[in-house]
Formats: structure tokens, C-alpha cells, sequence
């Protein structure tokens, strides 16, 4: 075993990822580069990493959100970019957490949309989602009606 | 700001909805941070140590799998420190090899258990239920106040 030294100790790394028609990630890299004071950005095909302390990180992905805020979403990441643990330039294949990200980027449009929509709409008006949790029980009525069917 | 338990806790809308309303998300990017941070033995890819099983101990019993408990010893001390939670119910991504699997289990059980503020959804399907979905999230983590 050998010892462990942790690079980039105390920064938090922050994905912002663009799901937008009028910004892509090039854009909105710029953007980041002029406004940044020492922390890392790094560009990528779905949107851009940003490591640094955490106010500046902060600061920087609330400024960048401000481009296109229905269509620009932020999550935590515990790696900073490049890290040879995660990179797929050095994994190859995709990187793990990447299938996450993949799975909802195909829901993403729905919740730009709501995030659009609750906006314009009275939100009283907006019923609430169906429970997951509630089972629904066969009604006795239809399963006289699924008995008679098999029966005749 | 209340500390808002996302299950799948990998979740980037979760994650964001969260943030964005004003409160703090708790997912495994801000418990997997915290490890790769820590200086000691070097154990890659995720610096889980033959210790993280022990420390799992406190959530899941010794016979349980150390694969379950090593995962407990990242997520049970979020879903310890959580004061409300929003569970996605049809998260198939969050798919896995049995350790993920009964992981996922014993958090959703552990919410379910605690006595705090909980919303259960799936993810949207279409658009008017993407509106259906942020609504109820913005509702939700409005009523829990504190916001930022």
C-alpha cells in the first residue's frame, strides 16, 4: 500500500451541463473563462466542469445559469476534471456516471419545459403528479366482468 | 437551508431542482468528494478503504454483504443528517450489481422510516407532466422554508 495525497484538497468541482438551443457549451466556456478568477474550467461535449473554491465555483455557475436558466442544470461532482481515477481519456469508454447523465438528458426537455411553464401558469391550476406509491386494486365490478368473459 | 436527501443520489435534475429553490442537496458526488479529499492509503478508485465496511456497521447488520455496507458507510450518514427527501421511484438508472441493488433498498427503507418531509414521483414523461414534476418539487421544497 502506498500513501495517498489528494490533489486539488478543499476545491469543489460543479458540472454545468447545457441542454439549451440558443448557448452551447463552447459559449458558454467563454463566458466562464471571463469571468473566472482562478478556477479550473474545463470544456465538454455535454456542457463544462468547473473546479475551484467553493465561493468562486458558486459565483461562476450562478453567472453562467443566467445565460439560459430554464435550460442550464448544475450538479455536485466529486472528482476534479482530468482525474486519472475517472477521465476516460485514460479509462477508456465512457466515464462511469456518464449513463446517468445520458438517461436524463432524454427527460431533461419535460422538465425545461415545467421549469418554462410555472412561470406563465397559475400554479394552483397545476395538478399534482400521480403518486408512485398508491396501488391501484382491481374494482370487484371488472373482475365480474374479466369472470364473465372467460366464463361464456 | 434544509438538507434535502436525492434519491438516486446521482441525480443531476434532482440535484439541481434542489439547489436552484434555495435548499442543499445531499448526493454521493459530496460523500465521494469527501473521501478522495482525505489524505491516508491509497485504495482507487473511490478511496473506499477496508474501513468504510466497519463503519457501515452502524446501518446495515454484520451479515449483511461488505459491498452493502461499504455503500452505507457513504449514504447512511446523508440519509443521518437529511431533514427532508425526494425519492424518484422509476429511476432505472440507478441499476446495479446486487450490492447497488439492496444499497438502494436499505436507503429507501431508511427514508421511509425517518419521520421527515418526503416526496415520492417518477420522472416525467411528456411535457404537461414535466410541468406536473417541477411544480410539485417547487411546492414541496417551498413548504420546507429556509430557503436561500
Amino acid at each position: 500500500m502506498t500513501a495517498y495525497t489528494p490533489v486539488h484538497a478543499g476545491t469543489v468541482t460543479k458540472y454545468v451541463i447545457v441542454e439549451s438551443f440558443d448557448i452551447t457549451p463552447a459559449e458558454l466556456a467563454v463566458r466562464g473563462y471571463e469571468i473566472s478568477k482562478g478556477a479550473m474550467i474545463k470544456e465538454t461535449c455535454f456542457g463544462l466542469i468547473v473546479n475551484g473554491m467553493e465561493e468562486e465555483v458558486d459565483r461562476i455557475v450562478t453567472e453562467l445559469r443566467k445565460a439560459d436558466p430554464d435550460h442550464i442544470f448544475i450538479k455536485d461532482r466529486g472528482f476534479p476534471p482530468g482525474d486519472a481515477r475517472r477521465c476516460r481519456a485514460s479509462l477508456g469508454g465512457a466515464r462511469p456516471g456518464y449513463h446517468g447523465i445520458e438517461h436524463e438528458m432524454t427527460v431533461i426537455p419535460y422538465v425545461s419545459h415545467g421549469l418554462e411553464e410555472i412561470k406563465k401558469r397559475d400554479e394552483s391550476t397545476i395538478p399534482p403528479p400521480k403518486n408512485p406509491l398508491e396501488h391501484h386494486v382491481l374494482a370487484i365490478d371488472k373482475l365480474k366482468k374479466l369472470m364473465e368473459a372467460q366464463e361464456s | 437551508m434544509v438538507k434535502v436527501f436525492i434519491y438516486p443520489a446521482t441525480s443531476l435534475i434532482l440535484s439541481d431542482m434542489v439547489a436552484r429553490f434555495g435548499h442543499t442537496p445531499l448526493s454521493s458526488a459530496v460523500a465521494i468528494r469527501e473521501r478522495i479529499q482525505t489524505p491516508g492509503l491509497e485504495s482507487p478508485p473511490l478511496q473506499i478503504t477496508p474501513e468504510e465496511p466497519k463503519k457501515g456497521l452502524k446501518w446495515a447488520a454484520v451479515e449483511v454483504p461488505a459491498g452493502v455496507r461499504g455503500r452505507m458507510s457513504l449514504y447512511g450518514p446523508m440519509v443521518e443528517a437529511a431533514e427532508a427527501a425526494i425519492i424518484i421511484n422509476d429511476a432505472d438508472l440507478s441499476f446495479g450489481c446486487m450490492g447497488c441493488a439492496r444499497t438502494n433498498e436499505l436507503i429507501k427503507f431508511q427514508l421511509r422510516e425517518k419521520d421527515i418531509p418526503k416526496l415520492d414521483l417518477n420522472y416525467p414523461k411528456n411535457d404537461e407532466e414535466g410541468v406536473q414534476f417541477v411544480s410539485a418539487i417547487k411546492k414541496f421544497l417551498e413548504g420546507l422554508g429556509g430557503a436561500k
